[in-house]
């Protein structure tokens, strides 16, 4: 209801210079938050309103956002932030529910991966009232925006969800063209929108599904007879595809084969370089300074001390850990402390250069 | 109060990281005192004392940040508002009262250490020492170069570290008496008055200006960022929030440059306190030839002195009052610093090591007999050579 009453007009007042200049040096984010999130002038926040259990292993989170949400296609994402032990982070989450639900929420679906932090909290965590941080809908994993060709959908486990979103865009909207899904689960138990699928699959001539339990008896991973039925011509077809790495790259050699990868586009949820870790104990990898565009074979020294090689002047005072001036983001890759030896953990966060060695490929923002 | 006296060239910093640890001999008889291998494993010590409390940051941390911020930013609302009606006495001095408690807050509890990234752990943009800048006329980042840099690597070495005297008081014996520090007291008055715009320029170097050490030309874009900050800072406190309140700006004004000064008394004391009560050590430039981290901690221990409280005087010194146990550790959380002081202590205890401590008035107390005492030439014939 603040909400609400905080757009349009009291909205601008917020975001007004004088008012900028009254909360100064903080801005009026600062003093809105800590009150309530929602509230914020310019970050998306949305507020948990409903969950449910698709499965035993996933959780559907259904979210209203603030006023600064823009909207999404079928397919999209969003990066989702949570603060887990104290320390935000942050994953992409497909959203699942059409395009323009009738009650205004945006839906997420979460499978919990073994060890998975994220997605581990989120189905055991996640509560009614939870309000959680929203980048805007990215992605182009989405519909054409006239669809004319058959559409070949197919998805591995969690990777139904953009599809989903998709399915349930496209009934809504009264699409009554040819299409089929091809949806591959370890097991019965573990079919994410199981009852659903089979509704909107019901209520629709032209729809066709295929369901494949790959730990189930007659079970098998991905294979061009899996298709027979289900699509004429793959060629001639709109092809997506989101799932386990294993499952696009054979869905990717299959459309190179009949040279249809035009007509493919794919979603991945995990890197598809599944290179080994690196050992701590070796000097090896590859350090990228993304925003110079410079690189260097690493060679064991601090990056600070690296960086510096490599031509490039990124701030730094102590040189010992104790200023962080020299703290820069590390978007991808593990790093050693090298007052402690403590490795880091591989996603994106803010490192200290100066105290931090690479084990294997980094990258850094800078 | 014994000191080193020779001058070398500042030591290469990348020395402290672990595996190139070179004991040098020092001047300083409380250091000289340790065998290398005990030095060393004095900061081991040290250094698994931080890795355990690093390892255990998690939500209470990041609960009890939350909460003083949300706490300082309704003593500031209640602040403002209430001096908007600054014509009714109660509402003034409620006023007043308030917004210096969130000024204080905002500055040492939370932007301090805030800035030092003892909550950069948390990944969250609004705690962020590279984002984050607070409620005085000293820009962000220029302290996070002044204080975080100069003086916390540095901490207590003559000619380094400008918070020893922030270039206008006279506050260890070897610096070289002149007669404008016959002053002393009278320009320690002047700087806790103002303490914010001493904060502030400290990064211009005004005296090393004049002196002809530094030029204008480094100087001056410094002194614009300052000049930008305060620009808004007055705009603020001065400006809009006294003509929001119409007829009764007058007292708006009083009542935002009362809180301000309020502020500026009180950081300059607890500030003082950290550095320079009797038997705090200062260093020369030589401490730092081939300085290990083991060293470089005995550097911080011998520099600093704590002063004893409450736990409501330790949240308002942005735990400050832990001086010792903030330059062993500037990037662990402060409030942290209540649960290792005594073990902090207990370790110097058997190092042989002291760890100077105090009530506020004893060590408050030391620090103005020193400005005065330091007022006057030295009674001693051999006068310290300059620098
Ligand atoms: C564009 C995009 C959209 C996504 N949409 C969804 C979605 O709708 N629903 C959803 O559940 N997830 C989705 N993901 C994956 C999600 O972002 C997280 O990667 C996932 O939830 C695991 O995060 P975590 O913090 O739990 O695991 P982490 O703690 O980051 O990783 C723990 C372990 O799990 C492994 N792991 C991580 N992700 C997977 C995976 N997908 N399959 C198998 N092993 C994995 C890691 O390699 C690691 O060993 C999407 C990812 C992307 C890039
Ligand atoms: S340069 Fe000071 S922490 Fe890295």
């Amino acid at each position: 209801m603040i909400d609400s009453m905080l757009s349009g007009s009291l909205n601008r007042a917020l975001g007004s210079r004088l008012v900028n200049a009254l909360t100064a040096p903080h801005g009026v984010d600062r003093f809105l938050e800590p009150f309530n999130p929602m509230w914020s002038v310019d970050k998306i926040r949305a507020r948990i309103e409903s969950i449910t259990r698709p499965t035993a292993d996933s959780v559907s989170l259904r979210m209203r956002p603030n006023r600064h949400w823009k909207g999404f296609l079928a397919g999209q994402y969003v990066r989702v932030q949570v603060e887990i032990g104290g320390v935000r982070r942050s994953r992409c989450y497909s959203l699942s529910d059409a395009q323009a639900a009738h009650d205004g929420l945006i839906e997420i679906t979460v499978k919990a991966q073994d060890e998975g932090l994220v997605s581990a909290y989120l189905n055991r965590n996640a509560r009614v009232g939870m309000v959680i941080g929203l980048s805007q809908a990215e992605g182009e994993f989405v519909l054409p925006q006239a669809v004319s060709a058959p559409l070949m959908l197919i998805a591995g486990g969690s990777g139904i969800t953009p599809i989903m979103a998709m399915l349930r865009t496209l009934a809504r909207g009264g699409h009554a063209g040819v299409l089929s899904l091809l949806y591959y689960v370890r097991n019965a138990a573990d079919t994410i929108f199981a009852d659903e699928l089979i509704e909107l699959f019901g209520a629709q001539p032209e729809w066709k599904l295929r369901v494949i339990r790959t730990r189930e008896s007659g079970g098998s991973r991905f294979g061009r007879a899996h298709l027979d039925g289900l699509v004429q011509d793959l060629a001639a077809a709109e092809i997506y595809v989101c799932g386990p790495a294993a499952l696009i790259d054979a869905v990717s050699a299959l459309c190179a084969e009949l040279g249809c990868e035009s007509r493919l586009r794919l979603e991945r949820f995990t890197a598809t370089s599944t290179s080994a870790p690196a050992d701590p104990d070796t000097i090896s990898g590859e350090l990228r300074f993304v925003r110079s565009e410079r690189y260097a074979a690493n060679d064991g020294r601090s990056l600070l001390d690296q960086a510096e090689a490599a031509g490039l002047r990124p701030e730094s005072g102590c040189r010992m850990g104790i200023c962080h001036s020299c703290t820069c983001r590390k978007t991808s890759g593990v790093v050693r402390d090298l007052r402690s030896g403590r490795l880091s953990s591989s996603g994106e966060e803010d490192i200290q250069i100066c105290v931090s060695a690479a084990v294997g490929d980094v990258t850094l923002d800078i | 109060m014994a000191r080193s006296k020779s001058l070398s060239t500042p030591r290469n910093p990348s020395s402290k990281l672990p595996g190139k640890a070179a004991a040098s001999v020092s001047s300083n008889p409380m250091i000289a005192a340790l065998s290398a291998s005990q030095i060393e494993a004095f900061g081991r010590e040290l250094d698994a004392l931080r890795e355990r409390v690093l390892a255990d940051l998690g939500e209470r941390d990041a609960a009890y940040i939350r909460r003083i911020v949300k706490l300082q930013r309704s003593l500031e609302i209640a602040g403002r508002g209430l001096l908007q009606f600054g014509f009714l006495p109660p509402a003034w001095l409620g006023g007043v009262a308030a917004l210096a408690t969130s000024k204080i807050l905002d500055n040492m509890e939370i932007g301090h250490n805030v800035m030092h990234g003892q909550y950069d752990w948390m990944q969250d943009p609004a705690l962020n020492s590279k984002n984050f800048d607070w409620d005085t006329a000293c820009p962000g980042d220029q302290w996070r170069h002044s204080h975080n840099v100069m003086h916390h690597t540095y901490t207590n070495v003559l000619g380094v570290d400008r918070d020893v005297g922030y270039g206008l008081l006279r506050m260890d014996e070897k610096q070289p008496w002149r007669p404008q520090y016959l002053a002393n007291p009278l320009m320690a008055f002047g700087l806790a008055a103002l303490f914010q715009y001493g904060v502030a320029l400290h990064d211009v170097e005004f005296d090393r200006v004049i002196a002809g050490k530094r030029s204008w030309r480094d100087a001056k874009p410094v002194l614009q960022g300052v000049w930008k900050k305060v620009r808004r800072q007055w705009l603020k406190d001065y400006a809009l929030f006294p003509l929001l309140a119409g007829p009764f700006a007058g007292f708006t004004l009083a009542g935002n440059a009362s809180a301000n000064l309020i502020r500026n008394f009180w950081s300059f004391t607890i500030i003082f306190c950290g550095h320079f009560p009797a038997d705090v050590q200062t260093f020369d430039k030589s401490e730092l030839a081939n300085e290990t981290r083991g060293h470089w901690y005995l550097r911080q221990l011998l520099g600093s002195a704590n002063i004893e409280g409450g736990k409501l005087f330790h949240v308002m010194s942005g735990n400050l009052s832990f001086q010792i146990e903030h330059h062993l550790f500037p990037d662990l959380p402060g409030h942290r610093y209540a649960e290792i002081a005594s073990e902090v202590r207990e370790i110097c205890g058997r190092y042989g090591l002291p760890y100077n401590t105090g009530s506020l008035a004893r060590q408050f107390g030391s620090v103005l007999r020193r400005i005065a005492e330091l007022a006057l030439p030295p009674r001693s014939a051999m006068l310290p050579v300059a620098a």
